[in-house]
């Protein structure tokens, strides 16, 4: 499974600001963690046999911020806890402030210090945070292959029928009419959205395209094209999803309202396709048919309804 | 049912937990007649792999009895005795037409998950984390298997438990390392880590026509067993300088192929070893590749480094300088078990090998908490242990 970059621009656009933050993060952090007794005498702490310990934890705290910002292409929350660190280091440079042990100058260089940083690490977060809910339809693209001819898949997709069987989420699809039809979609916190949806292209065997119909809460469009895959290897299925919203869509927003990122649904039913198509079953696993991800692979007490044994006919 | 189940690290418990049920067509249920903890199990003891929960149900080398059958499968019935291979495999995806069957496409649930750390996902396997798939695993009394019309294969009954036990895991592991090096007449193979995936190795070095095969370990009951069952020579690396003593085995030219039979928690003594202990501690890499740095290291030009030692993550220090320069070729894998099954239990019916020669502790299920205890301190001279659960 392959995902095509989205225009959510997902390239590696932090700025340099968020690099050399990150940077900091790791030297400073390495320093705090290998060297806590001259990092305490710079910033003018005498007590040292507590604070040693301290330093170093935010030391090890400095280096996995430092590494979550220079991994990540978007690393806007990793800066939010830069942030969040920055407080916890103010604090405790107040705490010294007020101990008599401590050298005032040198505690108060590293308070006004560690403020300019925090401004700093304040003014990237917002700018990356900004960049992320830069408004604009969405788009979302999720690519597979599968070892089935076109027809086959082209068919199985033709009847949306069977989509409640590719996605658990999936409450409902009925046939409305030649062209159209009704989905029925739960999302986050027990509720559902509904939408209508009518072919606006077909293709045999080679591609469908479809829009919601005027009116809906979610705006989408989207399609699906079958291409043959190279050297007989299958058939490359290809989805492409476009989210508008009123007011402006925004990734964000779709993760809100369906719990999760956009086109994670995609992915899912697009894997189950397969294993379906390939093997004629869903692959199961003891964690996988429990509600939550978060509980133990171990044989569970009750198989979830329409868990047992569900898309063998298909 | 009973089952040994992961409850943190360092910390395992034979618990009640539900009977596993048919979810699937193609699943069967196999009553479990025998179970070994593995090597790889450690990793997840001693908590060096992600996605482990508190409560999963460990194991994935077991064989046993099919008591129950999904209407999909149709090779099997109740009361086959049947070795499981550890990759669960659906026989159909292109993977798995090319004998990829531990990089299946389909039967990984949490595929998306596996691709976010690996980029790709390889299979599921029973009872080896959430990241391949949160499947119970086969310490237990009784174990689901999915896809069971291609991974389980019927063994003799003329065959103990013991003696094809192996087939689900550590001899096709041990035999596909030594495969991978495409042995040629007159080669010598190093194998890195004596434990029971090393002597399987070893062994199938010889079996594949190596003329010299050369045992790397520190314990001495490993060794003496690389010696006395395998035929090998061997090195213990806290006597000797590994790199220096191959090059003298070997005619200064180094062995023509290495195998790393170690994976992410090997030790050694001194500096590097510390140097990857505190990284790893720290986070700043997942694992310590210390054996395969000296494999490359000693690997003769043109050679082929074999890794078959597990791995999770990130490493540091990779040399890749001798690796480039000397036209090394590294080939790796969890073992494509399905594949070697039936070849092997062929070798075994015609003697060439017993693969029982490895076991020293046979215990009841119930003792499963003493057996990491012992397996992971080496006490005892603990080499393998075959758990009992009924």
């Amino acid at each position: 499974m392959t995902t095509q970059p989205e225009t959510v621009s997902t390239s590696d656009d932090k700025g340099r600001l968020a690099t050399g933050l990150g940077w900091f993060s790791v030297g400073l952090g390495l320093a705090e963690l290998l060297a806590p007794s001259a990092v305490a005498t710079l910033i003018g702490i005498r007590n040292r046999g507590r604070s040693n310990l301290l330093i170093r934890l935010y030391g090890i705290r400095e280096i996995g911020a430092g590494i979550g910002i220079l991994a990540q292409s978007r690393p806007t929350g990793w800066l939010w806890g830069r942030v969040a660190g920055d407080a916890a280091d103010l604090s405790s440079l107040g705490w010294a402030l007020a101990q008599g042990s401590t050298d005032k100058t040198r505690a108060a260089i590293a308070t006004a210090a560690v403020s300019g940083v925090t401004a700093l690490d304040v003014l990237s977060a917002k700018n990356l945070s900004a960049t992320t809910q830069s408004s604009g339809p969405v788009r979302v693209a999720k690519t597979i292959t599968i070892d089935r001819p076109a027809e086959d898949l082209y068919q199985f997709w033709h009847d949306f029928g069977n989509f409640p069987t590719l996605l658990d989420q999936l409450e409902s699809v009925h046939a409305t009419g030649a062209n159209h039809s009704h989905w029925k979609l739960n999302i986050a916190g027990g509720r559902s959205i509904e939408w209508d949806s009518e072919i606006t292209e077909e293709t045999p065997n080679s591609r469908i395209a479809w829009r919601t119909a005027p009116g809906s809460h979610v705006q989408h469009s989207g399609s699906v094209r079958f291409e043959p895959a190279t050297g007989g290897r299958g058939t490359v299925v290809r989805v492409e999803l476009h989210y508008a919203f009123p007011g402006g869509a925004t990734a964000a927003k779709i993760a809100k309202l369906f719990g999760m990122a956009p086109g994670q649904h995609i992915e899912t039913a697009l894997r189950h396709l397969k294993q379906l198509m390939e093997t004629g079953e869903i692959a199961k696993s003891d964690a996988s048919i429990h509600p939550s991800l978060t509980h133990p692979g171990r044989p569970p007490e009750k198989v979830p309804q329409g868990q047992m044994a569900a898309g063998a006919g298909a | 049912m009973k089952a040994a189940c992961w409850m943190g690290k360092q910390d395992v418990r034979v618990e009640q937990v539900p009977d596993p049920k048919i979810l699937n067509d193609r699943d069967a249920i196999v009553k479990v007649t025998s179970t070994a903890i593995c090597g790889s199990d450690l990793h997840l003891y001693n908590g060096f792999v992600p996605s482990m929960e508190s409560g999963d149900v460990l194991g994935h080398e077991f064989m046993g009895e099919v008591v129950e059958v999904g209407r999909g499968v149709t090779n099997l019935q109740k009361g086959d005795r049947v070795v499981v291979p550890f990759p669960i495999a659906c026989g159909g995806c292109f993977s798995c037409k090319h004998g990829l069957f531990s990089l299946c496409e389909n039967s990984n649930p949490n595929a998306s998950m596996a691709e976010k750390m690996w980029g790709h996902s390889p299979a599921g396997i029973f009872g080896y984390s959430h990241l391949l798939g949160g499947y119970a695993g086969g310490q237990a009394e009784y174990a689901r298997v999915p896809f069971a019309d291609v991974g389980p294969i019927k063994v003799p009954e003329e065959l103990s438990d013991d003696q094809v036990l192996f087939l689900s895991d550590i001899f096709p592991t041990g035999y596909m390392g030594a495969e991978m090096c495409n042995i040629q007449p007159g080669d010598t193979i190093a194998v890195w880590g004596c434990g029971p995936v090393g002597q399987f190795a070893m062994k199938s070095a010889f079996l594949l026509g190596a003329e010299r095969v050369i045992g790397i370990d520190r314990f001495p009951e490993r060794l003496r067993m690389a010696r006395e069952k395998v035929g090998a020579e061997t090195l213990n690396y806290e006597e000797v300088s590994i790199l220096e003593a191959l090059k003298e085995l070997t005619g200064g030219r180094g062995p023509d192929a290495c195998i790393d039979a170690v994976g992410m928690e090997a030790h050694t003594p001194g500096l590097i070893g510390a140097y990857d202990r505190a990284k790893q501690a720290m986070m700043l890499e997942t694992d310590r590749p210390i054996a395969l740095r000296e494999a490359i290291m000693a690997c003769r030009n043109g050679g082929v480094v074999s890794v078959i030692g597990v791995y999770g993550g990130f490493i540091d220090k990779f040399p890749i300088g001798s690796f480039m320069n000397r036209s090394l070729t590294l080939r790796t894998g969890q073992a494509h078990v399905q594949r070697y099954m039936r070849p092997l239990l062929e070798r075994i019916q015609r003697r060439e090998i017993d693969p029982s020669f490895v076991i020293t502790h046979h215990m009841p299920l119930e003792d499963a908490a003493e057996g990491y205890a012992i397996f992971k301190e080496k006490q005892d001279d603990c080499i393998k242990i075959v758990l009992k659960p009924h």
